[in-house]
């Protein structure tokens, strides 16, 4: 500025400044890319901007003209930049839509790369009812699945010539005198649990047994089922029905109808048979006329399990003063209650192991 | 046991309820409903009508007739029938026109062999009344015409089918469920065996009793002059069939009839084939018998039998011999009615595989005190049935008997039950039953005789089981109930009668329990990881064969070789207890691969079942009147096998799917190794792994397990000749790892590790190494060398060519190093790096690359 005059500087005056907001409004308001815009904002707010310039030009304005000068410069800047911004989000919002439509992919498109496997009902059945008597305060006990005939039978009152011992299709290991079978219940984890445990005992014990039954539909020589024993001073019938009650809820659902039904265990006394009320026909099958029921045979109750007292002689055997201790005990098949909670029908399924029945069982059930 | 509503009816007056609801009752009272057949209750217009004529008619294959029946019409029908054991004048049972008969069956009248038939003529069979179909049924003379054949024959009846448990011989009979019902109802019993029966007038037969343990009474009655052609009764033999028994002649009938009423099995011997007295004593080496279904048996001398002088003549409670068998002949018979030992007869059963109507009531109890009784009713049934003459005398033999008596407070039924019954309803419950109540404690142990059921007595059982209190009552058991031993046996009673639908529902509260054990826990997570890691679990048949060993290649001494065997196993085929978790999971994937499940990953867990060296192979049988000792205890154990719990893994086909992302993978050994080392990762134990060559592994991929010096499994691709032997498919590989090793290697509660916030320095590293060198070894040298700064060490690349030379390898390594304390200077992590090398170098000969 080699011209210097201190009054008379032509970009400052009102209709200049006026003009060049225009025009870069103007061109801010033309810009249709990012890029158009970067250049608008060069040409029209960049450091050699007219604007830029005439700022420059404020310091050369006597004192009293400048605030007037630096005002107006300063709106028009600010109205500049203001719509500079606006453009800049409006223009980089239009980019961004159009490059996230063109990333769109198909999301429906399967990608089972390495499906996930399951663990079978009948294992995770086990889990789901122990978990259900350790919240209750039990805990799990296990024995060996080939054993002692003493713990299969003699212990728990099955002496050698009485009829519950034919009626188990034992699996003889060896030879029949050898003192050994694969067990053909849960109940030697009983005798097991009392000669190892302290008293009281709270114990449920799922696991695999034996009968020498052939496969088919509703028979399997390898099945599983769950034992429960409780014995402890002052333990009733009251108490037996109380703690299957909430089991079979906890399995079948608030509501659920349960009846005890006299029947004989050797190793119980007294003993019952745990029936449920038919949860398909509500027991309204084994009334004559009305539609037969597939799940009851008709009978409006279904078995569920055997349970009673622990005969006093099994205590003794475990060397228990019954004149101190009670408790009872129960065994539930895992396979009947699949069938029963999840309308399994066959018994082949659950043991050829085929990927079909299992896998929709996934990691619990 | 079937029982017929009509025979029961005989003993109690049951209200006019339905089966059903008889049968509801006896359910609630422990005799548990099986089924419930009905009788003629669809058969209708069936009436009596006297045939007036016959006419023979000709022309076809079989003779047929043409009758004209007067069935108290209007006028007579005229019948076409196949029968010829009828003439003019017999009276039958004819169904007319729109009658139904037995199964829906509805007749009408149609035209056939020329002829209108209008209605049919009658077998047993077509009514529903047994198996006789020989000929048309003739009613006695006299028979009033025009009568409905269902009322005047008791067509109509519902048979219940009941499940009678092995404690309560009692109830296999119609007496017993009759005093079951009368209880249940309410209402009055009258006792079929409550007969007044003659004083003995003299012996009859002579009999002894020479083991008193075998049978303790043994009575024998005579009749002479008996029909052998009479034959039984028509209600009787439709009692037979409907109870499940079949028809013979009178004079077993009879016998049968009584057994099914009052639970007594009785024999009938023919007078003329016996010689001299009858002792009833043990089998003696050697002896043989043939029985009546005519098999020569080898007798055991622990067999009861009944002899004579000739030897043997029958098996005491279980089959009678062949040779004094009454036959089509007979007309002098004797009648035994005896009691014998329970167990005896299990055994005897057992021994011979003959279970027999007799000796399923022997070997659960029956009434000592009925054959005199069954026997008297037995020789009347034959005098008036039979046409036979009761011969005057009895012989009975017997052996004194104590009865047992159990001593309970009045309040014990109440302390099991979990509630408060009155006194007056305890001794009411049980006289009920036939118990004699007395007050104070006088109990007394059984005394004398033979094992009245199979439950073990004596010794110090009754001291241990006794149970006191206040207000003390005795208790006698009726004869009937000798499986009424113990206090609870009585409280049982006692609260099923009061009726279990009235037990309270208590939850106990169960001391606070510790939960899971490590190892549950662990196989849980085992499991689950394995799911979701893409394998399916499967629960497979521990059976398996030699020919399993001998297809997984198992050498000759292999310890997998040694497996249980059982003495009875369900196929011949698979008589071993498996020591290896395979060939079950091979088997389950070639099934599923059959069924087109060609990408199959599939593990178990489960024992297998590993004799021990040295055990004995026989587990003792303890007593049980006492805890056994220790030692006891222990020489169980020591026979068992070892029963470890196994984890196994088979995979084949495709591991990573193919599909619209490009080719998938197929599963290797890599996998089956991989899968142990997350099984091994559940557990926080670090699997080490080398090369082996163990059956049933291919030889060069094959990894043995190990952590630290114990080998806990195997894992790798199967050796070609299995997976042929298998019929898998081709690189199909397995996993097995011995989780109970595992399950003892795992280390406490996991240390927090420090969380260094320095900044991490990297260092890769490409190694040159001949082929064979393992990788493991590689990063184990790694590792030592690098020291405590070594934060991490990956390889992400493996290089064979040209530019490493042949017969070498190159391993390039990330190498990630960071301090607790300070950030690393570049001098600090390439020493680390170079140590690092040098251990390498030092170990296996690496030489770091270009």
């Amino acid at each position: 500025m080699s011209d210097y005059d201190p009054v008379e500087v032509t970009p400052l005056h009102a209709d200049e400044v006026s003009r060049m907001e225009a025009d870069a409004l103007a061109a801010i308001k033309a810009a249709d890319s990012l890029d158009a815009l970067k250049q608008a904002r060069l040409a029209h707010a960049g450091d050699r901007s007219p604007i830029a310039l005439a700022n420059r030009e404020i310091g050369a304005l006597p004192p009293a003209a400048r605030a007037e000068a630096g005002k107006r410069v300063g709106t028009a800047r600010r109205t500049i930049n203001e719509a500079l911004a606006a453009r800049q989000a409006e223009l980089e919002a239009e980019r961004d839509a159009r490059v996230l439509v063109e990333e769109t992919v198909d999301v429906t498109l399967p990608w089972d790369r390495r499906p996930r496997g399951a663990r079978h009902p009948i294992t995770t059945l086990q889990e789901r009812i122990a978990d259900t008597f350790v919240a209750m305060g039990y805990e799990v006990a296990e024995g060996p699945e080939l054993e002692g005939e003493w713990f299969n039978f003699d212990a728990l009152n099955i002496a050698t010539d009485h009829p519950a011992r034919s009626e188990h299709d034992t699996f003889f290991v060896g030879s029949t005198g050898s003192g050994m079978v694969l067990r053909t219940q849960t109940s030697p984890v009983q005798i097991r649990a009392l000669l190892q445990r302290e008293l009281p005992v709270y114990v449920v014990s799922p696991g695999k047994v034996f009968r020498t039954d052939e496969l088919d539909a509703t028979h399997t020589p390898v099945f599983h089922q769950v034992e429960g024993l409780a014995v402890d001073e002052g333990l009733t019938m009251a108490h037996l029905k109380g703690t299957l009650d909430r089991f079979a809820e906890v399995m079948f659902g608030e509501g659920i109808t349960t009846r005890f039904r006299p029947n004989y265990f050797p190793f119980t006394e007294p003993s019952a048979e745990m029936d449920l009320k038919c949860f398909v026909c509500r027991g309204a099958s084994a009334v004559p006329g009305n539609p037969p029921c597939r799940t009851c045979k008709s009978e409006g109750w279904i078995e569920w399990g055997g349970c009673g007292m622990v005969n006093p002689r099994v205590l003794v055997a475990c060397g228990i003063d019954p004149a101190r201790y009670s408790g009872f005990a129960f065994g539930m098949g895992i396979e009947r209650t699949l069938m029963f909670r999840h309308n399994a029908e066959d018994m082949r399924d659950m043991v050829e192991g085929d990927v079909r029945f299992t896998l929709p069982f996934g990691m619990e059930i | 046991m079937k029982v017929p509503l009509s025979w029961l009816r005989e003993y109690v007056d049951l209200p006019a309820a339905t089966a059903q609801e008889v049968a509801d009752k006896l359910t609630a009272a422990g005799l548990k409903l099986e089924s419930i057949a009905s009788h003629g209750h669809d058969v209708k217009n069936v009436v009596v009508g006297e045939v007036l004529e016959i006419e023979e008619l000709t022309g076809f294959k079989k003779p047929i007739r043409h009758c004209r029946v007067e069935v108290g019409e209007a006028t007579p029908r005229e019948i076409v029938c196949g029968a010829t054991n009828f003439v003019v004048g017999d009276r039958v049972p004819v169904v007319l026109p729109g009658g139904v008969l037995p199964g829906g069956f509805e007749v009408g009248a149609r035209k056939t062999y020329g002829r209108m038939s209008e209605g049919m003529i009658c077998s047993e069979r077509e009514l529903g009344l047994g198996d006789d179909h020989a000929g048309i049924m003739v009613l006695p003379p006299g028979t009033p015409i025009g009568a409905d054949v269902v009322e005047l024959l008791g067509l109509r009846d519902d048979v219940i089918e009941l499940e009678i448990t092995p404690d309560v011989g009692y109830a296999l009979s119609i007496r017993g469920v009759a005093r079951e019902a009368a209880t249940a109802f309410g209402v009055e019993f009258r006792d079929p065996a409550a007969v007044e029966v003659p004083a003995a007038d003299g012996p009859s037969w002579p009999a002894s009793i020479a083991d008193p343990t075998a049978c303790d009474r043994f009575v024998l009655r005579e009749v002479r002059g008996f029909d052998p052609a009479a034959r039984s009764p028509l209600w009787m033999r439709v009692r037979l069939t409907r109870a499940g028994m079949r028809p013979v002649s009178l004079a077993v009938d009879i016998t049968n009839y009584l057994m099914l009423e009052l639970g007594q099995p009785l024999h009938a011997f023919d007078r003329a084939k016996l010689t001299g007295e009858i002792v009833v004593r043990r089998a003696r080496q050697g002896e043989r018998l043939e029985t009546l279904d005519h098999v020569v048996r080898d007798l055991d001398p622990d067999d009861i039998l009944i002899t004579d002088q000739s030897g043997p003549i029958s098996m005491a409670g279980t089959m009678g011999g062949l040779e004094t068998e009454i036959s089509d002949a007979s007309t002098d018979i004797v009648i035994e009615a005896a009691h014998f030992s329970a167990t005896g007869i299990s055994r005897e059963s057992r021994r011979h595989g003959l279970v027999s109507e007799a000796s399923k009531r022997f070997e659960r109890g029956v009434d000592r005190e009925l054959p005199l009784v069954a026997s008297w009713r037995a020789v009347q049934l034959l005098a008036e049935l039979g046409g036979a003459t009761v011969q005057p005398g009895v012989t009975h033999a017997e052996v004194e008997v104590e009865p047992a008596r159990i001593a309970i407070p009045a309040g014990y039924p109440g302390r099991v039950a979990g509630v408060t019954y009155a006194k007056e309803t305890v001794v009411r419950r049980l006289e009920q039953i036939g118990c004699v109540v007395a007050g104070g404690a006088d109990p007394a142990t059984r005394q004398g005789g033979v094992d009245p059921t199979g439950v073990v007595t004596g010794g110090e059982l009754a001291a241990r089981l006794a149970v006191t209190g206040e207000d003390m009552i005795t208790v006698t058991p009726p004869s009937w109930r000798p499986d009424l031993t113990d206090p609870n046996d009585l409280a049982e009673e006692v609260i099923r009668l009061e009726g279990y639908a009235g037990l309270p529902s208590v939850l106990p509260s169960a001391p606070a329990g510790a939960g899971l054990t490590e190892g549950q826990r662990l196989r849980r997570r085992v499991g689950r990881a394995l799911a979701e890691s893409g394998h399916v679990e499967v629960l497979a048949y521990p059976f398996v064969s030699e020919d399993d060993f001998d297809r997984l290649l198992l050498p000759a001494d292999d310890a997998r070789r040694r497996a249980v065997r059982l003495a009875n196993p369900l196929s011949e085929d698979e008589p071993l207890m498996r020591t290896t978790l395979l060939p079950g999971l091979l088997k389950t994937l070639v099934r599923n691969i059959g069924r087109g499940f060609s990408d199959v990953a599939l593990f178990e867990t489960g024992a297998v079942y590993r004799p021990r060296e040295g055990a004995s192979g026989t587990a003792p049988v303890l007593g049980v009147e006492r805890r056994p000792t220790p030692e006891e205890l222990a020489s169980v154990e020591a026979a068992l096998p070892d029963q470890p719990v196994r984890v196994a893994v088979v995979l084949a086909g495709e591991f990573d799917r193919s599909g619209w992302w490009g080719a998938g993978r197929q599963a290797s050994w890599a996998d089956a190794v991989q899968a142990a080392r997350l099984v091994a990762a559940e557990a926080r134990v670090e699997l080490s792994i080398s090369a082996d060559q163990h059956e049933p592994w291919h030889p060069g991929r094959c990894a043995a397990l190990y952590v630290g010096d114990t080998l806990v499994g195997h894992a790798g691709e199967l050796h070609p000749r299995v997976i042929e032997a298998y019929g898998l498919p081709p690189r199909t590989a397995a996993m097995e790892l011995e989780l109970s090793r595992l399950e003892s290697a795992m280390p406490g509660p996991v240390e927090t590790p420090a969380v260094s916030a320095y900044p991490v320095a990297t260092q890769d590293v490409a190694l040159i190494v001949p082929d064979f060198t393992p990788v493991a070894d590689v990063e184990a040298a790694l590792r030592d060398g690098a020291g405590e700064l070594l934060e991490s060490i990956r390889l992400f690349d493996v290089y064979t060519g040209e530019q490493v030379g042949e017969g070498n390898k190159s391993l390039a390594y990330t190498l990630r190093f960071r301090a607790p304390d300070r950030t690393l200077t570049v001098e600090e992590t390439t020493a680390a790096r170079d140590t690092a090398v040098a251990m390498a170098a030092d170990r296996v000969g690496a030489q770091l690359r270009g």
